[in-house]
């Protein structure tokens, strides 16, 4: 018994103490994720702060944005075009979505535009893989996959390159959000379409916005997780990771985004390497929802939501 | 910037009309909920729409702020016709409204709703606005003080910070009417702007109406249905029933009309 006492609470911590190089590592690989993870969460966060829909295509959309890069560069454009192409495929998408999907359903249930967003998600699905084919691709954006060494701790250029995007993605978006009229707009339309309409706030307008800024968080999102671990169809399946990272920071922060994702890269990595072995490992696959469980037992706006208080 | 009409006399028909509504007929499915209503509003006046539940007086002021469309007839506002308009395009015009069962951002605070109102005031540089800076930065103060003047107007001072959906009905009413006023209309549309208030609520609401009107010479139209009210504050009134106008004069004229009477306690048959 007081073995496994040790075993729990003593021995990790002595070993983190007795080789900090090594914890440093851990930790810069934990937000590292945290922060990858944080930038899919993102897209999920834009589209509900606009219109209290949880996007269940966000994920499709990361997979897709990357598909779409991958499938330029394969037919010869360089880096700078595919990516330029991208973007615009993007932001068309955000304007069939807008016209396709969300105008014929204002002022409808949410719960309608999320199935709404599953359909799209299905859609989107095959339709990436009719246009670029179903096979794992290799995305290769000029940033080599290795590590230099700072004072001894190893860090991995392409980790670095995605946490320094992620961290200037993040940055701009919170200030938009915060400070700007749009900004404003944005959560007025999230809380109720028709009383928007009659401040003079034109929907469509912030619809396209929004779904386009999520297509180029998708964009980046794509490119880093498709650099690390190649474009595939298990691309779509980060958006699993992203739900915790949600619970945890609450749906309508975008600094909650971040910190949730935070949390939960630099848990999972910690758990798995100090704990993990006590458990036979495999913590890192099931840390975060377990974590999310909690929250949402003990605080269910997460971390940094807005607490929604209905008086009857 | 806000006329400062110094009201017209009551039922005033005198200038051309802020507001025309010709003819206009609306229908869902086979209901007609509006058919052929002609309506004049003119600057400075204050008109009460009232009519038994299900007369179409919500459609005709949805009709007005281009929430619905209607099937034939006109609407003019300021001499222009904007009967297609979309809800934004009539804000932007100029047209404030409320809603009968409150619309506010109820996650947002009292100050943050009534911001939102000044919203069509506030030019756009995305990169200034960003870094909160100069021009920008003015602007927002500006605003700011433009909203602070309301919150007086409206004594709601002691709420600003509080989150929209945790005040009172009565309260949010208020709330929405600032919101409406921060973006200085020509024209407000209330919609019953005092159901469900005590009597003192009533009184309250009633003298900021008035206030508004004779403080900015904001032309006002408003649906109601507690008749006190109505004969208190109105310079004419409409009646509506099943869609159709029968009745438009000043309130004490209304009042006595036996069309309007057998409207509302109903014909009897003998």
């Amino acid at each position: 018994m007081i073995e496994l006492l040790r075993a729990v609470f003593v021995a990790p911590f002595a070993d983190m103490v007795g080789n900090p190089t090594f914890l440093v590592e851990v930790l810069i690989g934990g937000i590292a994720a945290g922060l990858m993870y944080s930038l899919v969460a993102l897209g999920f966060v834009l589209i509900f702060k606009a219109s209290g829909v949880f996007n269940f295509a966000q994920g499709v959309m990361v997979l897709f944005a990357a598909l779409t890069l991958v499938g330029l560069m394969e037919k010869g454009a360089p880096v700078p075009v595919a990516l330029g192409l991208t973007v615009i495929v993007m932001i068309a998408l955000a304007f069939a979505i807008e016209r396709v999907v969300l105008r014929p359903l204002v002022n409808q249930e949410h719960i309608i535009l999320f199935m709404a967003t599953i359909g799209l998600n299905f859609f989107l699905e095959g339709f990436g893989e009719m246009a670029w084919g179903a096979n794992v691709k290799k995305l290769d954006v000029g940033i080599p996959d290795t590590s230099f060494l700072v004072r001894g701790v190893q860090i991995n250029r392409l980790e670095l390159t995605a946490a320094l995007t992620a961290a200037a993605l993040v940055t701009v978006l919170a200030v938009f959000f915060q400070r700007t009229k749009i900004g404003r707009a944005l959560r007025a339309v999230a809380d109720d379409h028709e009383a928007a309409l009659s401040v003079g706030i034109p929907l469509k307008t912030i619809w396209v916005v929004v779904w386009s800024v999520a297509g180029l968080v998708a964009i980046v999102a794509g490119v880093m997780w498709g650099a690390k671990s190649g474009v595939q169809f298990s691309l779509s399946l980060i958006a699993l990771k992203a739900l915790p990272v949600l619970i945890l920071g609450g749906f309508t922060s975008v600094p909650g985004a971040i910190v949730g994702g935070l949390i939960i890269g630099v848990g999972e990595k910690l758990g798995e390497v100090y704990w993990g072995p006590l458990v036979g490992g495999a913590i890192e696959n099931w840390f975060a929802y377990v974590l999310a469980l909690a929250f949402l037992l003990i605080r269910p706006q997460g971390l940094f939501g807005e607490k929604i208080i209905e008086r009857v | 910037m806000m006329a400062t009409a110094l009201g017209t006399p009551a039922g005033g028909a005198s200038g051309p009309a802020l507001l025309s509504v010709e003819d206009v007929t609306v229908r869902f499915g086979a209901v007609a909920a509006l058919s052929g209503v002609s309506v004049d509003v003119h600057r400075g006046e204050i008109v009460a729409i009232i009519g038994p539940n299900g007369a179409g007086k919500t459609t005709l002021l949805n009709v007005i702020s281009g929430f619905y469309h209607p099937r034939s007839g006109r609407i003019l506002f300021q001499g222009r016709d904007r009967t297609h308009l979309k809800p934004f395009d009539v804000a932007a015009l100029g047209i404030a409204r409320t809603f009968q069962n409150v619309a506010l951002f109820k996650g947002m605070s009292v100050l943050d709703n009534i911001m939102t109102g000044r919203l069509l005031k506030m030019r756009g540089s995305f990169l200034l606005e960003a870094v909160y800076w100069g021009p920008a930065r003015r602007q927002e103060l500006e605003h700011r003080a433009a909203v602070e003047r309301v919150i007086d107007f409206l004594e709601i001072q002691a709420i600003r910070k509080t989150p929209a959906g945790r005040l009172p009905y009565g309260l949010q009413k208020r709330v929405e009417l600032a919101r409406a006023l921060a973006a200085e209309p020509h024209l407000l549309l209330l919609d019953e702007p005092m159901a469900g208030m005590n009597v003192e609520e009533k009184e309250d609401m009633s003298r900021f109406i008035l206030d508004v009107h004779d403080e900015f010479g904001t032309t006002i139209v408003l649906i109601e249905h507690d008749m006190s009210v109505v004969m208190d504050i109105s310079d004419r009134v409409v009646v509506l029933d099943y869609g159709r106008k029968i009745a438009d004069g000043p309130p004490e004229i209304v009042r006595k009309d036996q069309v309007v009477m057998d409207a509302y306690l109903g014909v009897a048959h003998d």
